[in-house]
This record gives structure tokens, sequence and C-alpha cells, in this order.
């Protein structure tokens, strides 16, 4: 059996296949402006028996498509399980939203919290930070993880942390050390969140965040806690999808 | 046959304002009231009307926040803006206000919309302490009584506050009747509905009349559910909705509920069955209402045992699936008891919670959703 998971997201769209339970492809597109239509664009030839969107586009997917939906909460959720079989624990950094889930022994989310209305400490904050201090988003961790201190953000709001680092650059502040405190800001930010939800055991860290090293290990020396990182973390909500479309 | 109830809701409503007219018309006064502390009965008792006020919805909140911050709670920027822009009929209506110190911002914003019109706060104590607070609690009833005396010219007796107290406990009974109708499994009336009633009934000017139609929308849906009418299945999801109050305007997480298929069945809030109480019937009046009122479970008590006892009654009763505590942008009081709620919540009754804190305004409809969503999921 084919079946196919697809997340809308404020940022990208992502969309796996599984074979019979097995990740055959993935295929990822930007959001935009359009996302019914990038969602089409992106399913365009692909093959599948079954189909579950998820993701702030889910629904619609769902009117076009007439498939199923579930929230991103529940697919990261069961994304998580498969890669991480009896894992307790889920912290999922998107585009526009943190998020951390509580999970049973079998999976089940049984608590959960997300960030409200801004982008505090996601990936977009990340994003709009990097291209204030001149780094482009692949090599901000990179950067980040570089510098011997932190320079100490105290903004999570994007609009007032770019102020603050307007700030710090016109003192002549090392960009580097800036952006180690802002990698700082936003971890201490999702621990706090994490503990909140979740304080004790390992962590599967999932979302395009997660593909930032130098934010991973802040996360495991933050936190003290166990982190493990799917490959391409951004596909796991998808994944999530494709599994629950095939049980459904 | 429920749509014919919801016509003569909207019929009465619509006559309501002419009724409260007439009753100022013939020399009669009318009293605005914005809180569930303050004993309605002392209006009732010199003849005048008690009127809840307006300060559910999102509109009048840019003109007040020409006056007030904008972090603060929605419901005291709505309820002054409604004041201020001159737009809630009520509030036009009343000869004064009777307000509260259930919280800062509250009591503040009180001192500025005495410019508009004369406003008596009643100075509430912050803990159910019979020893310690009753008597002064009983001793602002009494003085209250006496500003509303000298304002209506009315002397207000103990017998006229027993009929006053009578005639609102067959109010109370007549809307816990009302609310209890969701106890059925499935429920007959929708959150959305009930809210509706509750919300409209509410500002009835002729009490009969809204205790007659709320015993009389009982009766119909008390008939449907026992031939099992309902908009909902058995399996529906039934939330039990607790926190700050709601009304027509502030229903959105009622709504997306709704929309994501639960059904609201239980409002745990001053709008809701915060008020199904009784005032004794045979105890000195006055005493009687100060110690009822001050029994109130509102988050300003502290400690709040109250709240807890009633949850925890209300989850029984209403069989509910889950448990969703809204908070107010900026109200303190409920945001932080909300962390012992969602204990109780899970560790007593092993039930899902859902705490949301939000505002009027539309802007986070959509993550609001998400979670809604993702906590009906988890049911």
């Amino acid at each position: 059996m084919l079946s196919a998971g697809i997340d809308i997201g404020s940022r990208s769209i992502e969309c796996a296949v599984l074979e019979n339970g097995k990740i055959r492809e993935t295929r990822k597109a930007d959001t935009g402006f359009d996302p019914a239509g990038q969602a089409k664009q992106l399913i365009k030839g692909l093959e599948f028996d079954v189909i579950l969107a998820t993701g702030y586009g889910r629904n619609l997917f769902e009117i076009e498509h007439d498939a199923p939906t579930i929230t991103e909460i529940k697919a990261h959720a069961r994304g998580a399980f498969y890669f991480f079989p009896g894992i307790l624990t889920v912290l999922d950094i998107g585009g526009q939203d943190s998020k951390v889930m509580k999970l049973s022994e079998s999976g089940k989310v049984i608590k959960f919290e997300m960030n409200d209305r801004c982008a505090a400490g996601t990936g977009k904050f990340l994003e709009i930070m990097a291209k204030t201090l001149g780094f482009t988003i692949e090599n901000f961790g990179n950067a980040a993880g570089a510098a011997k201190k932190d320079l100490k953000i105290s903004s999570m709001c994007t609009v007032f942390a770019e102020s603050e680092v307007t700030s710090l650059v016109a003192k002549g502040e090392n960009t580097k050390e800036i952006a180690r405190g802002l990698h700082t800001a936003v971890v201490k930010r999702a621990v706090s969140m994490l503990n909140r939800v979740s304080p004790e055991g390992p962590v599967v860290f999932t979302g395009g965040v997660a593909n930032n090293p130098f934010i991973i290990d802040l996360l495991s020396q933050i936190s003290k806690r166990e982190i493990f990182v799917p490959d391409k973390p951004e596909m796991n909500g998808a994944v999530g999808a494709a599994l629950l479309a095939m049980e459904n | 046959m429920k749509q014919d109830l919801f016509k003569k809701l909207q019929q009465i409503t619509d006559q309501n304002i002419a009724d409260i007219e007439d009753h100022k018309k013939s020399g009669n006064h009318a009293i605005g009231f914005y809180c569930l502390y303050a004993p309605t009965e002392l209006a009732a008792a010199a003849d005048a009307i008690p009127l809840p006020l307006c300060g559910t919805r999102q509109d009048p909140i840019e003109v007040a926040e020409q006056t007030l911050p904008r972090n603060l709670c929605p419901l005291i920027k709505s309820s002054f803006g409604f004041a201020a822009a001159g737009t809630c009929p009520f509030f036009s209506f009343s000869d004064m206000i009777v307000a509260d110190t259930t919280c800062d911002g509250k009591k503040k914003m009180f001192e500025i919309m005495s410019d508009i019109k004369p406003v008596h706060v009643l100075q509430l104590p912050q803990q159910q302490n019979f020893d310690l607070f009753l008597d002064s609690w009983k001793n602002e009833i009494e003085n209250l009584k006496t500003v509303i005396e000298n304002m209506t010219g009315k002397k207000i007796t103990n017998e006229k506050i027993s009929g006053a107290i009578r005639l609102l406990n067959l109010e109370r009974k007549a809307k816990k009747r009302l609310m209890d109708v969701t106890k059925a499994k499935p429920s007959p009336l929708t959150g959305m509905e009930l809210l509706t009633i509750l919300f409209k009934t509410g500002f009835f000017a002729d009490k009969q009349k809204g205790i007659d139609l709320m015993n009389e929308i009982a009766d119909v849906c008390n008939a449907l559910a026992d031939k099992g009418e309902s908009p909902f299945h058995t399996n529906t999801p039934r939330i039990l909705l607790t926190g700050v109050p709601t009304g027509v305007g502030s229903d959105k997480v009622v709504k997306i509920l709704e929309e994501s298929g639960a059904n609201v069945v239980a409002f745990e809030n001053c709008s809701g069955y915060k008020q199904a109480f009784q005032v004794d019937e045979t105890k000195d009046p006055v005493l009687a209402l100060a110690e009822q009122y001050l029994a109130i479970p509102c988050s300003v008590m502290s400690p709040n045992q109250g709240r807890f006892d009633l949850l925890e009654e209300m989850i029984r009763e209403f069989s509910v699936d889950g448990v969703v505590d809204l908070t107010w942008q900026a109200c303190h009081t409920y945001n932080v008891e909300a962390y012992k709620i969602q204990d109780f919540v899970n560790e007593r009754f092993n039930l899902p919670y859902l705490h949301i804190e939000t505002d009027y305004s539309e802007s986070d409809t959509e993550q609001l959703r998400v979670r809604i969503e993702a906590f009906l999921e988890m049911i």
C-alpha cells in the first residue's frame, strides 16, 4: 500500500510517500503565497493510494482533494514515534510555531503546548535575524558556533529582537557573538516549554530548525537531555501524516 | 420546535428595550452591574431593574484603547469602550453603575469610568474566610443598600429584600434547569445555543418573562433529550469550559470547539454555572446575601477551593470528556490558577486539558484551531 502525507506549513510544504510503512519518496517546496497551488504542484505525478493532510494549509487541501486531515501536533508525534519508537517527548520547531508534545507509552499525545500568535523563537525568527546580521540561514548556525561567547539577547519578539540586534551591531559588537546569543535565546525558550510539558527523558527534535547543528548542541547542553534528530527532520510531519493515512 | 423558541427569544429581546423604556418612564430606575459578586437583589428591592452591562464584543475596544493600555484584558477594554462610545443601551439606561474590585485593571478603570456615570465600587474581600471578612463584606452590602436608597428615593426594607431574593432565586433556579438540559447524552442543545440563550435572557428587564422562557426552553429540550433528538451523537466529545466569562461576541473558543466536532456542554464560569446558586430564604436577608455572594469562587479569591469543588461536581454530572480553561489576555488570576487547574483535571480525572489565553480579536483563530483540534484528537 502506498500512503502519502502532506504537511502544508507556513514556510514550506513537505510530502512523503510510504510503501507499506517504509519511506519511498519525499518532496519539498516553498509555501509562498499560494499554498493550495503549490501543494497541487508538489503532488503532481505522485503515486499513492491514500493521502492525509496536516499543517496550516490542511483545510485548503481537504476541500480541494477531499482528503482527511489531522493537526501537525498529532502528525509530528506520530512521525517522531516512527523514527524513535518509545520516545515520550517531542520538540518541533517549524517556520512559524514551536511545540512540545508529551506522549504516552503507546505514542498517543497526552499533553502539548504551542507558542501563541507570534513567531518568537521559531524558524522565521532565525531567518530574519540571520538576514539582519548578513548570514545565510544555512551558515547561521556555524557562524554562531564559531563564537567564543554569547552576547545576551533579552527580546524574543522578532521585531524587538531586530531592534536589539541592530543596536548591538551599531555598537560594533561581533556579529558571530550576537548570532550565538540569538541561538541561545531560542534554545532557552524551547527548553522552558519542554520542561513545562515533559520535564525529563530524551527528546526527539523535529522541524526545519532541527537542521541547524548548533541549535542541537545548545539544546542538549542547556536541557541536559539526550536529543535525537531524524534524518530530514523537516519531513517528520509529512511522514507522520502518511503513517496516519495508512492507519486510518 | 427549538426554532420557535429561538424566534420567541428574539421577539422578547426586541421587546426588551421598550420594556426598559416604559419602566423608566413610570419613574423607576435601572442599575447597571458588571460582576456576579454584586447582589442584584438590592436593585430589585428598590423597584430598579438590575441590568448586566455590555462587555463581550471586540468593536468598542478601539475607542477604549484611546484611554486604556493596549495590553489590558479585553473584557475591561470592551466594557469601558461601550461606556465611552455610548453604544451600550443598557449602560445608557443605567442611573448608576455597581462595580467591584475583582481585579486591579477593573478597579482602576472604574475610576476613569466614574467621569461618565456615577459608579459605586464594592470593596470585595479576597478570601472566603467568613470569620475574618464576612462582617466587612456585609457592611459593603449595607452601604450599597443606602446608596441605592438615596438614588432611587425608595426605602429598601428587609421584606423587600426577601421578596427580591425569592424572585432572583426563581431566576437562578430556571437558569440552572436550563443549563442542566445538556447533562443528557447526547445533549439537545449546542454550546453556542446555550450561551446565546443565557446571554440574551440575562438582559431581560422583566424577570418573569426570562424565567418563563428559560423554563419553557428547558421543558422542550428535556422532551427532545428523552426522544434522543440532538445535533450530536453519543460519542461526540463533551467539553466543559472553565475560566473567564464568555458571551455573544467573545465566543470564538466555543465556536471553534463546536466547528471541530465537539459539544460544549458545560460553562463553569460566572456567565454560566457559577450563577446556579440559591440564597438562603430563611436567614436575615442581608446576611444571607453576604454569605452567598462571598462564596462565589472567582479566581480573585485566594485560595479558591470553591472552583475546584464546582469543577469536580460538574465534570462528574455533565460526564465531560475534556476541559478547556479560557483566560482573557492579562487576567493574571485565572492565568496563574490554570497551573493548578491543569493538575487537578489531569491527576484527579485523567482527562485532557487545554489552557487558552486569548482576547476577543480574530487574529489567532487559525492557531487556536490547531490547538483545539489537537486537543480533541487527544480524546
